[in-house]
């Protein structure tokens, strides 16, 4: 994927072209293209005169950055302590089975991505899961797949 | 609006609002927390506006959705004042009788209110719920009752009368003064005393002149959520704290740095930064006194290890969030290299309580070294999970079985988890400790920052010391040797213990293993991180002997060490495990008891969670001790 440099660009200057902004920045021009291209990186870098390495090994640090194109929908499980004592590894063997992917993967058809997360702030529903921005509380192996399937048809596909 | 230019400014402000909405105006409160949106509380929220228009009510009563009101389990929460009427697990349907019966004539409605299961008695009141009842709630208390993205409602309950006094009455060696007096401690984890890095902050010398304040929101500990709440439901009393901090300690650029995992405080906090600009009390010349502040938001990028402070400080700057060493403080040498203080979410968030009410008022809450109050969220295997705001020194047993109601499932306790992944599991023969900083630390556990995890016998406490070294190794930079390796080793060794390949030495192995973790390493997380390890052997040996020696898993947890099968007395042949078991597993007729192979059986536990008859057995190996 080609990114417009003046899409970057219009980010960049919305922080006033500072590097103390630079995880700001980033995901910023995640949310716009769903991951990092390279382009994007390298254009970040010439703008905010950093070099390049700097930029890659921030993307590369932060869990929150993906160098790889996601698919439709993220599907996070929260692996927090009061997730995981209520069952969270159950549910979430239960959606790697559902979408046949390991955690950080997307699936073949581009839909799904797994990812799993440390703690969501929301321990009092745990365990919980995150489809887009929907939150998903008390959630059970048993329920895994009804959840999932309200996203699989939702005609949005490609 | 116009920038306020002085304190009477504020003053008349606070009065004209104040005047506008006295009267005979009803409110009604709606959660909007995090907890409550996975409710759909804004369902809840859309309802009852429709239905005040419908029924024409808008001049009688108010609609607010506010920031998390704390008793998460029961949401929707919805709350009406002045009366208090409290109503909970509420959905859109419920609105129109609440508009048309509880605000239109002061009815209340049965079958909304909370019944306390164990003395089988209707509260009607927030009050009335034991939940709330033993808490004390001097910070928290604010967030059910203001909409955060209305600077106005701050004001009117009281917000912004700190500052002018710290701005214009109190000189900065003052406020220091009554900080320290106070007695109040970081928030964060460690408990620092917060006067005294304010005092370095303040006196260390800076090339320019150039100080910092920083508000770490970067809260990383799985298992709590207080930051979030007090960031997403009341902004304002945060930046209070912090403009007063920085008058302290003469800053004049201050930043937030905010999980990106939290969404709706980036938003709301962006909110009130903009407000309190435009009120003229943030910027230059704040109320008129002379005196420059202003704050930026910076979002982190899910790194746990940002939480401390010179890690967090470098990933400020643009850089991988790697800690250096601490040999010369933040205080001294932190953002940019200049003079920098950081303190917590919580801890700024008390120091508009302190300013405004008094150093001596506050400094009677709480115990001798611990002063104050905590929030502490209580989740895990308890009735009750969700924020609690309780004095310090306020004991376990309290908070499990007063506050919390016991535990779920007629279950018994076994240990309580606090401290996040730094701290340990305290167990049950400890439940009369008093929580406080101190008594935290000595039996082997700490505060951290508020995390409190009950457990009950089906926790595995193995297992648990494994699932913390695993979410450290995942999360330790790699900088130094100690953490990066000795860590990855401690995880091999649990793993090989709770899949019943440990042998025997393994466990002294390990605590010597902590201890040259703990002595070496280079920040924080991996000084603490051996804890939850060290404090389940402290006081679980025997799981982890029956681990090794037996391979047997007491609590039913370990994946390795049991085995499902079939209650043949409460099978009914319903077909629905067989059908829906992954790997084909489970075999049986219709109406006849069905059977798992567990040679084929991968342990998922559908099958468990399916089964409506209970009929489904985990159970490990037949093994005996003698």
């Amino acid at each position: 994927m080609r990114i417009d440099a003046s899409k970057v660009d219009r980010i960049v200057d919305a922080y006033g072209c500072h590097r103390d902004s630079l995880i700001s920045i980033l995901q910023d021009v995640q949310a716009e293209c769903s991951y990092l291209p390279e382009d994007a990186l390298k254009r970040v870098a010439k703008r905010l005169k950093l070099p390049l390495i700097q930029v890659y090994g921030v993307a590369t640090f932060f869990k929150a950055f993906s160098l790889q194109p996601r698919g439709e929908h993220m599907v996070r499980v929260c692996l927090g302590t009061a997730c995981h004592v209520r069952g969270a590894p159950a549910v979430l063997d239960e959606v790697r089975r559902q979408l046949d992917v390991e955690p950080g993967e997307t699936t073949e058809d581009s839909r799904f991505t797994l990812e799993t997360v440390n703690c969501l702030g929301a321990c009092a529903l745990g365990p919980l899961v995150v489809v887009d921005s929907e939150y998903q509380g008390q959630i059970t192996p048993g329920k895994v797949k009804r959840v999932l399937k309200q996203y699989m048809n939702d005609g949005r596909g490609k | 609006m116009q920038k306020l230019r002085s304190i009477a400014e504020l003053e008349r402000l606070r009065s004209r609002i104040l005047r506008r909405r006295n009267g005979t105006k009803k409110y009604v409160s709606v959660c909007g927390g995090t907890g409550c949106h996975a409710y759909k509380c804004q369902d809840v929220a859309s309802a009852l506006e429709g239905e005040i228009r419908r029924q024409d009510m808008g001049s009688r009563v108010e609609l607010k959705v506010t920031g998390c009101h704390g008793f998460c389990e029961r949401g929707p929460l919805v709350v009406i004042y002045p009366e208090e009427t409290f109503y909970q697990r509420v959905s859109p349907a419920d609105a129109v009788e609440i508009v048309s019966r509880t605000v239109g004539k002061g009815e209340v409605i049965e079958r909304l209110l909370y019944v306390d299961p164990q003395k089988n008695r209707v509260a009607r009141s927030e009050a009335e719920v034991p939940f709330y009842r033993k808490q004390q709630r001097i910070v928290f208390g604010k967030n059910g009752l203001i909409d955060p993205t209305n600077i106005e409602d701050y004001i009117a309950m009281g917000g912004y009368t700190a500052l002018p006094k710290a701005l214009f009455e109190m000189d900065p060696e003052g406020i220091i003064e009554e900080i320290k007096e106070s007695g109040l401690r970081g928030r964060g984890g460690a408990g620092f005393p917060t006067y005294q890095k304010w005092q370095t902050c303040r006196s260390a010398p800076s090339r320019d002149g150039v100080r910092y304040v920083i508000c770490n929101a970067d809260e990383g500990d799985p298992g709590a959520y207080m930051d979030r709440s007090l960031l997403e439901g009341n902004p304002h009393a945060i930046l209070e704290g912090m403009i007063i901090g920085a008058r302290a300690i003469d800053a004049h650029d201050g930043y937030v740095y905010v999980r990106m995992e939290y969404p709706l405080a980036v938003k709301n906090l962006g909110v009130a930064l903009d407000q309190a600009r435009q009120y003229g009390l943030l910027g230059q010349n704040i109320l008129g006194s002379g005196f420059d502040f202003d704050i930026k938001i910076s979002r982190g990028g899910g790194a746990f290890i940002c939480g401390e402070s010179t890690a967090l400080m470098a990933s400020l700057e643009g850089h991988i969030g790697e800690p250096r060493q601490k040999h010369i403080h933040t205080a001294l040498k932190g953002l940019y290299g200049r003079p920098t203080n950081l303190n917590n979410v919580e801890t700024w968030a008390n120091v508009p309580v302190i300013i405004s009410r008094g150093a001596k008022w506050y400094s009677k809450i709480g115990t001798e070294g611990s002063k104050g109050t905590k929030i502490f969220s209580l989740v895990g295997k308890v009735h009750n999970t969700g924020l609690v705001e309780v004095p310090m020194g306020i004991t376990l047993r309290e908070m499990v079985y007063d506050i919390g109601g016991g535990m779920r499932n007629g279950k018994k306790l076994k240990a309580i988890q606090t401290g996040g992944p730094s701290g340990g599991c305290i167990p049950e023969s400890l439940i009369d400790l008093p929580v406080d900083f101190d008594e935290l630390t000595k039996a082997g556990s700490m505060m951290g920052s508020g995390g409190m995890i009950v457990m009950d016998e089906g926790t595995c406490m193995v297992d648990m010391a494994r699932y913390f070294t695993k979410f450290l190794t995942e999360e330790s930079c790699g900088k130094c040797v100690p953490c990066r390796e000795g860590l990855d080793r401690m995880l091999d060794m649990l793993t090989d213990i709770t899949e019943g390949r440990g042998s025997e030495g393994d466990l002294d192995l390990l605590e010597e293993l902590g201890g040259v973790i703990k002595e070496a390493s280079l920040c924080g997380l991996g000084g603490t991180a051996p804890n939850p390890l060290l404090s389940t052997i402290r006081y679980f040996r025997d799981e982890y002997e029956a681990h090794v020696v037996h391979k047997h898993c007491p609590a039913g947890v370990c994946k390795a060490l049991i085995t499902y099968s079939v209650d043949e007395a409460k099978c009914t042949g319903c077909r629905v495990c067989a059908r829906e078991c992954p790997e084909g597993a489970i075999s049986g007729e219709k109406k006849k008891l069905h059977v798992i192979d567990p040679a084929k059986c991968i342990k998922c536990g559908l099958c468990r969670d399916l089964c409506k008859f209970d009929a489904i057995l985990v159970s490990w190996e037949r093994w005996e001790y003698d």
